[in-house]
């Protein structure tokens, strides 16, 4: 806040609560409520997750998760539209070869459904 | 249809206060503090002459020399703290049930209630008691003194301190019970790892060289009762024969605040008709007998008793307290500590940001425990029957739980919706509200401006010490008010 200074903890409470609320959607980050600070990206090339998934026609928009929670990220921070493999259902020994992706990363493929 | 109304903002509920030459809003709502800047005072300025729209505001800003970016960062800001409201009505908060298992925090064992002196103004005995200790134990006895330790341990947060309270009666007329307690409740916290703290109350007139060896070698916390020097004293707290007890508790006391070192040591003043010098009072327990912490309260009564204090009384009270006060924000701004407690304790609350339900943890995280066994919301509801919560041995009435905390709720309190100083008064003792009105969920109205000239004091030195010696701040990180 610029215009009014927290004083006691309680208004340092709601000062905090007010800038977190101000801070950008960050689904990604699967916190209701982040910590006001640096925004770190997950799932992009930050934290080493290679690969994305297509769909059976070569395209993004059957996936199980909303393509919008990855172009959040990547508008915000990049411009690739990274998507990971969905562990659940088409692809989950995806990452079986793979015990240290930045050592390994060569042996993860790309997922076809 | 009609077409939408400008939007119309407003003042919110917050007590405006000034203090070293910067301005400050205590937010009622949340209990918040902040200070204000220029534009932020120059908007709230304007919305006291009257509502306005954000049009007005602007203008009016822009028109003071302030920026319109300043100007609309100002309004989002007092807008999202709730200091200005823009059409929306506040429905007072329902009731929220407390859940039924809140964490036992502190237990006061009221472990006999007798006692060597005949203290006029006595709750536990005087005109105005609600004790019915008839065919009941005078004495606690190891027994339920063992099974309220048990009681605590069950009912209290693992990870928290507990803390268990010797009271009265004259406690030390218990002490072998005391000891017990205070070597079993140790023994079983360092079986389980957990922490535990002890304190007690007392007239000092029992104290002997071996039992201060014992409080101090276990860091029990005292407060001495005591009303001032020799006049005021004697005034009212005597032995059953008239005599005073000054004479007899004065050498006590001294010797008590030589060798015990571990903890700080407190008086607590009750104030009476005809004792009302507090300054005096203070000066004397402070610098001649070396207290650390000094602590006044007015007697609890019916208005109509010898001792009550009268109106006038209660101002001349007040305004000793102001200069006291003063006296305490000189002594914070040298990084001293002053020792009025009653300045320490609302600070602390002040400082937290402290919003009441109840106006204290009588009930749920504080309970008393009377001799007989009987569980009492505090221990000045101990051994009356009336106000019982249920038996040390068969646990919590919950259902007379419930009923003690609803009517004591600030919800229920409908008096106090308009008060800016309910978050840290919420209506009250609730023994003092039982003993004027009858029910214990009734706010206290007659000290209503005494308790918002005092909190708009506080808050004053609150701010002062804000703006000029923030650090000192940190003494009531951890300080709770009792």
């Amino acid at each position: 806040m610029k215009h009014l200074r927290a004083i006691n903890t309680k208004a340092q409470h709601i000062d905090d609560y007010l800038t977190s609320q101000r801070e950008d959607v960050v689904a990604l980050q699967g916190q209701a409520q982040p910590k006001p600070g640096t925004h770190v990206p997950m799932g992009c090339s930050f934290v080493f997750s290679p690969g994305w998934e297509v769909d059976a026609a070569g395209g993004t928009a059957g996936l199980c998760t909303p393509v919008e929670r990855d172009i959040y990220d990547c508008w915000f921070t990049c411009y690739w539209p990274a998507q990971v493999p969905d562990h659940l259902n088409n692809a989950p020994d995806w990452i079986s070869k793979c015990a240290s992706a930045t050592k390994d990363w060569r042996s993860l493929d790309l997922v076809f459904p | 249809m009609t077409a939408a109304e400008p939007a119309v903002y407003r003042l919110g509920e917050f007590h405006p206060f000034e203090s070293a030459g910067h301005r400050f809003v205590y937010l009622v709502q949340s209990a918040g503090i902040f200070e204000l800047d220029e534009v932020s005072a120059s908007v709230i300025d304007r919305l006291a002459r009257g509502a306005a729209s954000s049009q007005e505001l602007l203008e009016h800003a822009t028109a003071a020399g302030f920026s319109s970016d300043d100007a609309v960062g100002t309004l989002e800001e007092l807008y999202s703290a709730h200091a200005i409201l823009n059409g929306e009505v506040r429905a007072p908060d329902g009731i929220q049930h407390v859940p039924s298992h809140v964490p036992l925090q502190t237990l006061v064992l009221n472990l006999t209630n007798q006692c060597n002196l005949s203290c006029q103004y006595c709750y536990e005995y005087g005109q105005d008691k609600l004790a019915t200790p008839e065919g009941k134990p005078k004495f606690m006895d190891w027994e339920t003194a063992k099974q309220s330790v048990d009681f605590l341990f069950e009912h209290a947060n693992r990870r928290s301190p507990a803390q268990i309270t010797f009271f009265g009666g004259e406690t030390l007329m218990n002490f072998p019970v005391l000891k017990q307690v205070v070597e079993y409740a140790r023994g079983k916290a360092n079986e389980e790892s957990r922490s535990i703290g002890f304190s007690l109350t007392t007239n000092a007139t029992l104290l002997t060289p071996a039992i201060i060896d014992f409080i101090a070698g276990n860091h029990i916390g005292v407060t001495v009762s005591m009303d001032g020097p020799k006049e005021a004293h004697d005034k009212l707290r005597v032995f059953a024969n008239g005599r005073g007890s000054y004479d007899i508790i004065a050498p006590k006391v001294r010797e008590l605040i030589a060798r015990h070192r571990t903890r700080p040591i407190a008086a607590r003043v009750t104030l009476t008709g005809g004792v009302t010098d507090v300054i005096g009072i203070f000066r004397h327990l402070k610098n001649d007998l070396g207290f650390h912490e000094v602590g006044f309260a007015p007697v609890t009564t019916s208005p109509d008793r010898l001792y009550a204090i009268n109106e006038a009384g209660m101002d001349a009270v007040l305004s000793q307290f102001h200069q006291l006060a003063d006296e305490y924000l000189q002594f914070a701004l040298r990084n001293e500590l002053h020792g009025f407690s009653n300045v320490s304790d609302t600070l602390a609350e002040l400082h937290q940001g402290i919003n009441k339900s109840h106006p204290c943890g009588a009930g749920f995280g504080l309970m008393g425990v009377g001799p007989s066994g009987d569980i009492a919301p505090c221990h000045r509801f101990v051994d009356s029957d009336q106000h019982a919560l249920g038996h040390i041995s068969t646990g919590i009435d919950r259902a007379k739980q419930a009923d003690f905390l609803n009517r004591g709720h600030i919800a229920s309190k409908y008096d106090c919706h308009t008060c800016w100083a309910r978050p840290v008064c919420a209506g009250g003792c609730h023994h003092e509200a039982f003993v004027r009105y009858g029910d214990t969920g009734h706010p206290n109205l007659h000290y209503c401006d005494w308790i918002r000239g005092w909190t708009g004091k506080c808050l004053h030195i609150y701010g002062a010490i804000a703006a000029q010696n923030p650090s000192y701040l940190r003494h009531f990180a951890e300080r709770r008010g009792e």
